[in-house]
């Protein structure tokens, strides 16, 4: 350090102490580590109960009554499980439930085995891995309403490459390709879309998880003559279990959310056919306005997924102490 | 030679003087239990064959997360 930085500097902490007030320099002065800890994480304790617990426990309270929020005047009356009860016995949030779950299941099943089967291939450090890896992750990183707005145009009847491609390999004409305007495609569609969005994720935590398995043990299994296949089922797959079950769990949460890729692509029809339980919420809540129904939906929802994270964490506990 | 009545005897391990927890106190089968009852409440909800299981599937999926959070700090 040179005479002239250590002038600046001097010359710096000086101003500093001149600018700092007596009394809070003496205050500041007499706090213990613990309390300057607490000061500098409280604003961010602040912020997260401010936009996460509090809305959660304003949707709770929203759920008991009949509170509407394109009238915010009215008088607010408490209803009790009167929401909740409505919610339980709509045959169409049932039929949204059902929407849910056939697209959670297909997405999970889907994207595992492909992005696992992926992981497993760049795995083997081939030539040219590194460009493959990164091809295969460019989807991921895209926005969701960018994918659902290319895909809008890649599923076009008539100038669609997908339609163009199905064709070219099945014969049927691009004008009978439907897939977002057919009630038995449609589904598939967005379990197709979100398959080639995340897969590469699911990839990505698979890969972690096969590149930890140390080397030794597969020249341990080679010494004693253990078959690929035997290798594989023996030593990848249950070494590579709980980063895969990690993601099932990451995927799982978020498809239950599933909202904006849904409602760019089909926006829940045709008919009801693709609209799932976050669509569903969103045309009770501010289409119906009934905000304290759609509370309590969104309540419904919540416990749901807590209840399948509480699973989870204890599938996933069990696993990595074996 | 040496008198066996003078040997000491090996201290009993700490588990054996202790009385063993009834079952609805141990975490593992209260825990398992818990799952599933989460598992059951999960099935009723998604499931497309009775609406009146659909209706009771949210009573018994807070039932099932309020036991798993209790019974989880329950001691090994």
């Amino acid at each position: 350090m040179t005479t002239s930085d250590h002038t600046y500097a001097d010359k710096a902490a000086e101003a500093a102490v001149r600018a700092t007030p007596e009394p809070v320099a003496r205050r500041l002065r007499s706090l213990s580590d613990k309390a300057i800890a607490w000061l500098f994480i409280a604003p961010t304790i602040v912020l997260l109960l401010a936009i996460n617990i509090f809305p959660l426990f304003w949707a709770v309270y929203l759920s008991f009554t009949n509170y509407r929020a394109n009238r915010p005047n009215a008088v607010v009356q408490n209803v009790g499980l009167g929401n909740y009860s409505r919610v339980l016995n709509d045959p169409d949030i049932w039929a949204s439930m059902q929407t849910t779950a056939h697209f959670v299941f297909w997405t999970i099943l889907l994207q595992t085995v492909i992005g696992f089967g992926l992981a497993y291939l760049i795995d083997r450090k081939f030539r040219g891995h590194a460009f493959w890896t990164t091809l295969i992750l460019i989807p991921m990183m895209l926005s969701p309403a960018v994918v659902g707005n290319f895909w809008r145009f890649l599923y076009e009847p008539q100038i669609g490459l997908f339609a163009y491609a199905v064709s070219f390999l099945t014969g049927i004409p691009t004008s009978e390709i439907q897939m977002l305007g057919n009630v038995h495609l449609a589904p598939w569609a967005i379990i197709i879309v979100d398959t080639w969005m995340w897969t590469p994720y699911v990839m990505l935590i698979c890969l972690a998880g096969l590149r930890s398995i140390p080397d030794y043990i597969y020249e341990a299994a080679e010494v004693d003559r253990a078959s690929n296949w035997r290798q594989f089922w023996s030593i990848t797959v249950p070494m590579a279990l709980p980063f895969i079950m990690l993601a099932v769990l990451f995927r799982g949460i978020e498809n239950f959310k599933m909202f904006d890729m849904v409602n760019l692509l089909t926006g829940g029809g045709p008919g009801s056919t693709t609209e799932v339980a976050s669509i569903a919420l969103k045309r009770d809540a501010f289409e119906a306005w009934a905000t304290g129904r759609s509370s309590a939906f969104a309540i419904v929802l919540f416990v749901a997924v807590f209840g399948l994270a509480n699973i989870y964490v204890k599938a996933l506990n069990r696993v990595k102490q074996r | 030679m040496t008198d066996i009545r003078h040997v000491a005897a090996p201290p009993a391990t700490p588990a054996a003087g202790k009385p063993r927890r009834p079952i609805f106190l141990r975490r593992g089968p209260m825990e398992a239990l818990a799952v599933a009852v989460i598992g059951l409440g999960f099935l009723m909800l998604f499931q497309p064959f009775a609406l009146v299981l659909y209706t009771y599937s949210l009573i018994t999926l807070l039932t099932g997360t309020f036991m798993f959070m209790i019974v989880s700090k329950f001691p090994e």
